[in-house]
């Protein structure tokens, strides 16, 4: 720090004096600051946060396919393989979201740095899209790596393209902001991790990734029907096969509903700056 | 009357079953350096963070620049630049990443010249793209002072910033300071370094157990405890004639701090050790200092200080 009084410091303008306009202009650049640099935490360790997951994904597919392709048929006429492409498509791209908005949470509030993003003008509602649309994007990459490696063993038939950017993109969202609920609930990695394994894992497994809950006893279907995750995954199915569990938009329904509440839960928590603001 | 760079009225901060603060309130002037002291647990950091937007007030109001932190927290936030107390870094970035994203959080997207002109003047320049990962606590601590630059705020906030820092990178910052200051900036501080404070700031508030004790003009602080402040290390206890005179002691060493009024009086103390038997192993003596007014006044009440 010698050359400190060589230096060419000027005085600081006045920033408070900024107008109305340039004050929305500000906001914007801030919101899409924060997102850019969320994106930006994730592909930086592109292996681990893509990769690993699209590589755990095609491992499912080809152990599971392998061993039940030739004893199970859970849609009439559809190889057991094929079927289960959509569902663990939507597992990874599920399980992505949640890990990208938590992880990033519980690090920064850990390590001390999340006050960088405190400190400055932005919004709870800012910091709401921002942490839940880059959940959303690494979720989106995940589930189109999935999918392009697990088309290369067993293609399924994409029947209603609509249907599939919906339920990916609402089943990314509703799990996006899942995650920015536990990131702000947890303080330490260990509850973040009960959060995964005994909420996030078992009703991903338990919502018909690898069976049609056609397939189950009376009280496991209505059990099923319970789990807002069967609903993402057979909507998201349904737009491939054209067949479904359920009806399409009862699914609907039920996911933007509970996007809704978790939205609704998340952006309260941020902007009451529950144990993120003392 | 100007704008205050911050005011604080009547601010609490209650947390259960403790008041971190209890009814604070001060102004601070546009342009002033001015320091926030006060022992652990103090309540020094919950104020800049209520200041800051990291943390909400029970009650009261705060303002910097004039804006309200809550009410117009967007405008507050511009006008602040705060300096952590801890070495936080975000692992994933370089230096310059660092300023560039903290920059655009404040809405600034060209702004790669300020960032050139303070990498340069922090010294950081062989570093800017290197992972803060791989910075010493040094470095690390000069970005978390850049990242408090990136938006040119008008008011600076250092909570402790040469805790645990050489003292050349000390002298460094504190010179640095200095600069930002005669450049406009207003600047608060808050430091365990009493020395420190003496020499940067014009204005000082102490604050105990989330109260403000003491608030006045440093020389004013200093004007009132003018004497003469003596260290002794004896064998054996000092005599009881010279405990009121007492301002610090450590028992396990039999070390006293004495203030006396005049130089003169020295001899008197010496003469009463004498008499009364101590064996005087060290002594040590000088003009009062912050060190002893901060004693005093964490040792009084308070009420009597505050201004």
């Amino acid at each position: 720090m010698n050359r400190i009084e060589h230096g060419a410091l000027q005085a600081p303008p006045r920033v408070s004096d900024l107008p109305a306009r340039m004050e929305l202009g500000a906001s914007l650049v801030g919101f899409r600051t924060l997102l850019y640099k969320e994106v930006l935490r994730f592909w930086k360790v592109v292996f681990q946060t893509v990769a690993a997951p699209v590589l755990t994904g095609v491992l499912y597919l080809l152990v599971f396919g392998h061993v039940l392709d030739q004893h199970i048929e859970a849609f009439p006429g559809v190889r057991y393989t094929a079927f289960l492409v959509p569902g663990l498509v939507m597992m990874s791209l599920l399980q992505n979201a949640f890990a990208n908005s938590s992880s990033s949470l519980i690090q920064s509030k850990i390590m001390g740095n999340l006050v960088f993003v405190l400190l400055p003008p932005l919004s709870h509602l800012e910091f709401f899209a921002a942490y839940a649309i880059s959940s959303v994007l690494r979720a989106l990459v995940v589930g189109l790596g999935v999918f392009a490696v697990a088309a290369c063993v067993a293609l399924p038939p994409v029947n209603a393209p609509v249907w599939i950017l919906v339920f990916a993109l609402l089943g990314a969202s509703l799990l996006g902001v899942l995650g920015i609920i536990a990131g702000i609930v947890s303080d330490k990695f260990d509850q973040l991790a009960a959060f995964q394994n005994f909420i996030i894992m078992p009703a991903t497994f338990l919502s018909g990734v690898f069976y049609s809950v056609h397939s189950l006893a009376p009280f496991w279907q209505w059990l099923s029907r319970l789990n807002p995750f069967f609903y993402m995954i057979d909507g998201f199915r349904y737009g491939f096969f054209a067949r479904s569990d359920v009806d399409p938009w009862q699914s609907l329904a039920v996911v933007s509903a509970s996007l809704l509440l978790t939205a609704g839960i998340a952006i309260r928590m941020l902007a009451s700056g529950y144990k993120l603001r003392g | 009357m100007p704008v205050p760079a911050i005011e604080a009225s009547d601010v609490v901060k209650r947390y259960p079953g403790v008041t971190a603060l209890d009814h604070v309130s001060l102004r601070i002037e546009p342009g002033e350096i001015f320091g926030l002291l006060g022992p652990n647990g103090a309540g020094k950091t919950t104020l800049i963070s209520i200041v800051a937007g990291l943390a909400r007030a029970t009650s009261g109001r705060v303002t910097v620049m004039g804006h309200d932190v809550v009410g117009a927290y967007r405008l507050a936030r511009r006008c602040l630049g705060v300096v952590p107390q801890e070495l936080v870094f975000d692992p994933f970035f370089t230096v310059r990443e660092t300023l560039r994203i903290q920059s655009g959080y404040f809405g600034l997207t060209r702004n790669d010249d300020w960032i050139d002109e303070v990498i340069a003047n922090l010294d950081l320049g062989p570093k800017a793209d290197a992972n803060m990962r791989s910075l010493s606590g040094g470095m690390k601590r000069r970005v978390l002072v850049a990242q408090a630059l990136v938006h040119r705020p008008p008011v600076i906030v250092l909570d402790e910033p040469t805790a645990g820092v050489d003292v050349e990178l000390r002298q460094g910052l504190w010179q640095f300071v200095r600069r930002l200051n005669r450049d406009g900036h207003t600047i608060v501080l808050t430091t365990h370094y009493l020395e420190e404070a003496q020499q940067m700031c014009e204005r000082i508030a102490m604050l105990k157990e989330g109260r403000i004790v003491a608030m006045e003009p440093t020389s004013a602080l200093l004007a009132r405890l003018a004497g003469v402040r003596i260290v002794l290390r004896l064998q054996g206890a000092l005599p009881a004639s010279l405990q009121p005179q007492v301002i610090e002691q450590s028992g396990s060493d039999n070390r006293y701090v004495l203030r006396v009024g005049q130089p003169g009086e020295v001899e008197s103390v010496l003469a009463a050790c004498r008499a009364a038997g101590c064996r005087i192993d060290d002594i040590e003596v000088g003009h009062a200092d912050l060190e002893d007014v901060f004693l005093q006044v964490m040792s009084d009440s308070g009420q009597r200080w505050a201004a």
